[in-house]
């Protein structure tokens, strides 16, 4: 290669980056040409082996992802003749791509033929368990490491491993087709992938890992907004998504505490992630018919437009949890509206619809109900209120801030699934 | 092809609506379509519809002697009500005859594949 020498040098870290970002194209088009899984992902691994030996000191090949397509397939084949099954499962790779010698995979695929979209719908087919589909879409499109996936989810790598297997065996005995589904599936197979992608980013803002589950989920997300353009579900999760972290530098202190959405510095907000996300969110709100994703991301997109928390445009919130809630009437929305319904109406109002719901297991819903009552003078309801959510608090940080029985004017942060983040 | 069977899953006490004579009419109608449908899609292998659990008889072997007990075997308010098997090019295809049950026997159903022993 004569590019040898001018190539950047790689260390071992790059070249695992690199190999992650690429890894999912591959996997998903070697399924596609051997029909199995297991064998596309054995020989991504191989030749993530092959890269580590080689890109170092040999640089970065022109293109990575065609050379990691190339590889894994040549080392497929290799262990494939080395098999007894060679004529059975050769005679496959020829009738699945017909008088192709190259690796099948062109370097720019027609978006409609990305294998990556057949490979999230058998990923996150709706006859696995969510856990399974999760595990699934990290590890075959995501191309993180059994234990990486397990460090991610704070289960053993055993543990990981055996769902990963059992997912797989599912996928092979039951005949989980690899194909994007048709219009008439389409909504009842895109909910659980939106799903998954959503649960990622969240795990993600939770997640005390050094592994960075919220990129990889916008990584996914922007993917698939891609390849279903015409999917306004799909372009309002990518939204939903940006405008959310569009927040991070500010929704932490140095010690790992949470700030409210009322008390973050709103200078430190992302403004390209924002105007990237309220683009999305202006051309959906041409549609008529708004899905969960477009609408949340719309409240987002409200808040991203105020300066300071009291220039929030609430009312427009309001308008746009009215929506969510008679698309999705599930106390969680209602509680989030009410939340919403305080800034216009005042607490009381608010009170009066949050004591109604049945929340009772839900933290979020004692950390309003304490907020309500402390804006309302109600200060001994308050502090019981307050304590109730801190013993319900997932995180140590969410704990100590409810401890400190809520010190400025501020929302509770409430997360939810399909989640309004009004407060992350 | 794959082999899928189709069970039809009852729970036993269940408070549910009973169907009206003319509710089970139209189910049975139903059903039926759905028999001719499934056989002239070649997808059709066999249907059974079965008789109450308590009807049921247990033999075991165990140390080369038979003891018979009364039925069933399992102590669960789930049982097995009828079952179809059919043919299916993949899961999606299974499915898709499943949902056109549970509508017709207005019951879940499960889907499982049939292993295959490659000779």
């Amino acid at each position: 290669m004569s590019a040898r020498d001018a190539a950047p040098k790689l260390d071992q870290a790059e070249v695992g980056r690199i190999f992650r970002e690429e890894s999912g194209r591959s996997v998903a088009g070697l399924i596609r040409v051997f029909g199995d899984i297991d064998v596309a992902e054995d020989a991504v691994q191989e030749a993530f082996a092959v890269a580590l030996r080689k890109w170092p000191g040999e640089g970065l090949p022109p293109n990575p992802g065609g050379w990691i397509t190339t590889t894994a397939r040549n080392l497929a084949i290799d262990r494939l003749r080395r098999q007894s099954r060679e004529r059975e499962l050769l005679g496959e790779v020829a009738v699945l791509s017909p008088g192709n010698d190259d690796p099948g995979i062109p370097p720019e695929v027609d978006s409609v033929q990305d294998d990556r979209l057949r490979l999230i719908f058998t990923c996150c087919h709706p006859a696995l368990s969510t856990e399974a589909q999760v595990a699934l879409t990290l590890r075959l499109l995501g191309g993180m490491s059994t234990n990486e996936v397990a460090r991610s989810f704070l289960v053993t790598e055993p543990t990981m491993a055996q769902r990963l297997v059992r997912a797989k065996r599912k996928i092979k005995a039951a005949r989980i087709p690899y194909r994007v589904p048709g219009p008439d599936e389409l909504p009842d197979r895109l909910r659980p992938v939106l799903a998954v992608v959503y649960l990622l980013y969240n795990a993600g803002l939770t997640s005390s890992s050094e592994l960075d589950l919220r990129s990889e989920a916008i990584r996914l997300a922007r993917i698939l907004a891609t390849l279903m353009a015409d999917e306004p579900e799909v372009a309002g999760l990518l939204a939903l998504l940006l405008l959310i972290e569009s927040r991070r530098a500010s929704r932490l202190r140095p010690d790992g505490s949470l700030v409210l959405l009322g008390e973050q510095d709103r200078k430190r907000w992302d403004r390209a992630l924002i105007e990237e996300g309220q683009a999305i969110v202006r051309r959906s709100l041409r549609r008529s018919q708004l899905g969960v994703y477009q609408l949340q991301a719309a409240i987002n997109a409200v808040h991203a437009d105020a300066v300071t928390f009291e220039q929030t445009d609430w009312s427009q919130i309001v308008a746009l949890y009215d929506q969510l809630f008679a698309i999705t009437p599930t106390p969680v929305v209602a509680l989030n509206r009410a939340i919403a319904i305080s800034e216009v109406r005042g607490p009381a109002a608010a009170l009066a619809l949050v004591d109604h719901l049945d929340l009772e297991n839900y933290y979020p819903f004692h950390a309003t109900r304490a907020d309500l009552l402390r804006r309302l003078g109600r200060n001994s309801e308050a502090a019981a209120a307050y304590e109730r959510a801190a013993a319900m608090a997932p995180t140590d940080s969410e704990r100590d801030f409810f401890r400190l029985g809520g010190r400025a004017r501020q929302l509770p942060r409430v997360p939810e699934h399909p989640s309004t983040s009004t407060g992350s | 092809m794959t082999k899928y069977l189709l069970s039809v899953h009852s729970v036993e006490g269940e408070v549910r609506p009973r169907m009206t004579d003319e509710e089970m009419k139209q189910s049975w109608k139903e059903v039926q379509l759905l028999h001719d449908e499934m056989k002239s899609a070649g997808a059709w292998v066999s249907t059974g519809a079965l008789h109450e659990p308590d009807t049921a008889t247990v033999v075991r072997v165990a140390g080369g002697e038979v003891m018979t007990t009364d039925g069933p075997f399992a102590e669960s308010k789930e049982h097995l009500g009828g079952f179809y098997v059919i043919e299916a090019k993949d899961l999606d295809a299974a499915l898709a005859w499943a949902s056109k049950a549970a509508a017709a026997v207005r019951h879940p159903i499960e889907v499982r594949p049939f292993r295959v022993f490659e000779a």
